[in-house]
């Protein structure tokens, strides 16, 4: 059986310092990951790796059972991997469907020759990926600027699926939102894993990373230290894990 | 207590997001009662016929603006692209090609001649990540140099009258109920009554100004250069090509600049290399008033158009009344920190949430 991604005793340097320590880890599809760590971990030099804007050192990446390589952001969101970063990166003073569509516009003629936006294309197709996932926005013609926290990280989200991700990473997804939102960014996480999705979530919520996570992944000093199934470990474990207090039993 | 504190907002809103138009309005009320020869087809015209320097170079302005950046060379690419046409069509009609196609030749020259500017301002911001401020300003210096090198003190003389016939003909002649001329003047008695419509140059101006617009409004190139201005980190990472796109905006800038370089030689006949150095100020000034945010993102070259009006008005109102021109410098500049000031305290006064 095989992974939808997986990395194989991946490697990063720079310079002197090893920010990954050949790790190795793998998200099945419709399985949602947790990757946990403290700063200075190597979580976020991990997915950079993945989403195509470092290359390993050494290691290779398999993604739907064959060694990829991902040279630029731009390969990866070809194949399929989308990254959602902290930021969200949605241009605040375009509306909902521009930035759902922002840099892959629908364009149609006029007097058959010349290209211009297809606004109501755009406005339709937004509609029918925010209905499937069950996100309200009051209208789709308002500002990125005009949303809440939560409304914009759905829209980063759907902005990935409407370009037919298969793989979604996202960096501190409850970061920031107020506690309702949270709980609403869960249920699409928890959504999307049902629609089959293969996730991982880098996060220091560690509450809301059990409460969505298959299985957790924790690294400490660009290694990989442990790998446990949620419901067989609790929260406490797996501080003790991240701080390196305890005895690691690999 | 809260209802009427957002009335109060409301109405701020209101006004914040119409104060231009207003204004335009109010101030051209004002002129038809102290300068009677204001409101009338010959005092709008005038509007129009000086206001076109600007109306382009704020066009011009207002796509670099959009993005985040700013251009300071438009006054004197302008100056040195109406040098460079004077002296290219007294060239060609020196070596016997007819006047029109020397004018045109020597104008459609001028145009590619003028992309080079703003290819160099593009890729000193876009790829050398020199700030704006400083590559455009270093251009201004190296366009005016060439342009007094060019000159070498004597302007450009000797053009064909035909680059005065178009530069300051009109659009319609007319008659009422008896001549309609297009572009060409009709031969009258004297004492008859000849109604001019709309200059020739504001009628070349807008043509490239109305396609712009549309393209800035309408097209991908648009979208992606608000994207650009509202967030550059979104647009890399939605795969536009960034650094391309700023080059093309620079260079959509130094076009406009150098339409109304060629278009200030069929107008007053000559290439002077400060042509266009005065209305800078105007032109970034047009822009926020017409609701730029110089922060970028936002802006339209509606806006910037009214914009334009606004500062025409003043200037042809005032030079009817006969106050010094000097006044208006102050006034603009004025209103240019008062635009910026609201824009970076309330922003919501002034720029549309929808």
């Amino acid at each position: 059986m095989g992974y939808l991604l997986e990395v194989k005793d991946i490697t990063k340097r720079f310079g002197g310092l090893v920010a990954v320590n050949c790790v190795s880890m793998g998200v099945n599809a419709g399985e949602v990951v947790g990757l946990l760590g403290d700063n200075g971990a190597g979580k976020s030099t991990l997915i950079k790796m993945i989403s195509g804007v470092y290359h390993p050192d050494e290691g290779s990446i398999f993604f739907l059972n064959e060694a990829v390589r991902i040279n630029s952001p731009m390969d990866a969101l070809s194949m399929g991997i989308e990254t959602i970063y902290q930021d969200l990166a949605l241009a605040e003073n375009l509306n909902v469907y521009s930035n759902i569509f922002l840099g892959r516009e629908k364009l149609k003629k006029i007097l058959g020759l010349i290209n211009i936006l297809d606004h109501d294309y755009m406005l339709a197709e937004s509609k029918k990926v925010l209905n499937s996932l069950e996100i309200e926005i009051p209208s789709l013609k308002n500002k990125i600027s005009m949303l809440s926290g939560g409304q914009r990280q759905a829209v980063a989200i759907s902005r990935s699926l409407y370009w037919n991700a298969k793989f979604l990473i996202m960096d501190e997804p409850t970061a920031a939102l107020g506690i309702a939102e949270q709980k609403k960014v869960l249920d699409l996480i928890r959504l999307l894993k049902s629609q089959g999705l293969g996730i991982i979530i880098i996060s220091h919520q560690i509450h809301d990373i059990f409460s969505v996570a298959d299985r957790l992944v924790i690294m400490r000093r660009g290694l990989k230290v442990a790998e446990r199934i949620t419901k067989e470990t609790d929260p406490n474990e797996v501080v003790s894990l991240i701080v390196g207090a305890e005895m690691v039993k690999r | 207590m809260e209802r009427s504190n957002n009335r109060g907002k409301g109405f701020l809103m209101f006004l914040g997001r119409r104060w231009a138009l207003m204004f335009l309005v109010l101030e051209s009320l004002v002129f038809s009662f102290t300068a009677p020869a204001f409101f009338s087809v010959k005092g709008i015209q005038i509007v129009l016929f000086f206001g076109t320097t600007i109306f382009l170079l704020g066009t011009a302005e207002t796509f670099v603006i959009i993005t985040g950046g700013i251009d300071l060379s438009v006054g004197f690419i302008m100056g040195f692209a109406s040098i460079v046409s004077a002296k290219l069509t007294v060239i060609f009609t020196r070596m016997g090609l007819p006047p029109g196609v020397g004018i045109l030749l020597g104008i459609l020259i001028t145009w590619m001649i003028g992309l080079i500017p703003g290819y160099v301002n593009g890729t000193l911001v876009a790829r050398l990540n020199v700030p704006p401020f400083i590559a455009t300003f270093s251009m201004l210096g190296i366009t005016h140099g060439i342009s007094e090198l060019l000159i070498r003190g004597v302007p450009a003389k000797n053009l064909p009258y035909l680059a005065n016939a178009i530069g300051n003909g009109y659009f319609i002649y007319s008659v009422p109920g008896e001549i309609v001329s297009l572009f060409k003047k009709p031969i009258i008695q004297r004492g008859v009554l000849l109604y001019e419509i709309i200059p020739n140059v504001v009628v070349i101006a807008f043509v490239f100004i109305l396609v712009f617009a549309f393209i800035l409004k309408r097209s991908k190139f648009g979208q992606h250069t608000y994207a650009v201005g509202g967030n550059i980190d979104a647009a890399i990472r939605a795969g536009i090509n960034v650094k391309a796109h700023l080059i093309k905006i620079y260079m959509v800038s130094s076009f406009f600049a150098t339409l109304s370089g060629t278009i200030y030689m069929l107008q007053y006949i000559t290439g002077k290399a400060d042509a266009g150095a005065p209305f800078l100020l105007d032109a970034i000034v047009s822009v926020v008033i017409g609701g730029a945010s110089l922060y970028g993102g936002i802006g339209t070259v509606g806006g910037t158009i009214l914009g334009c009006l606004i500062l025409s008005v003043l200037e042809t109102g005032l030079r009817m009344m006969g106050v010094p021109t000097f006044d208006k410098y102050i006034a603009v500049g004025i209103i240019l920190i008062f635009a910026v000031l609201v824009d970076q305290f309330f922003p919501e006064l002034i720029h549309k949430g929808d």
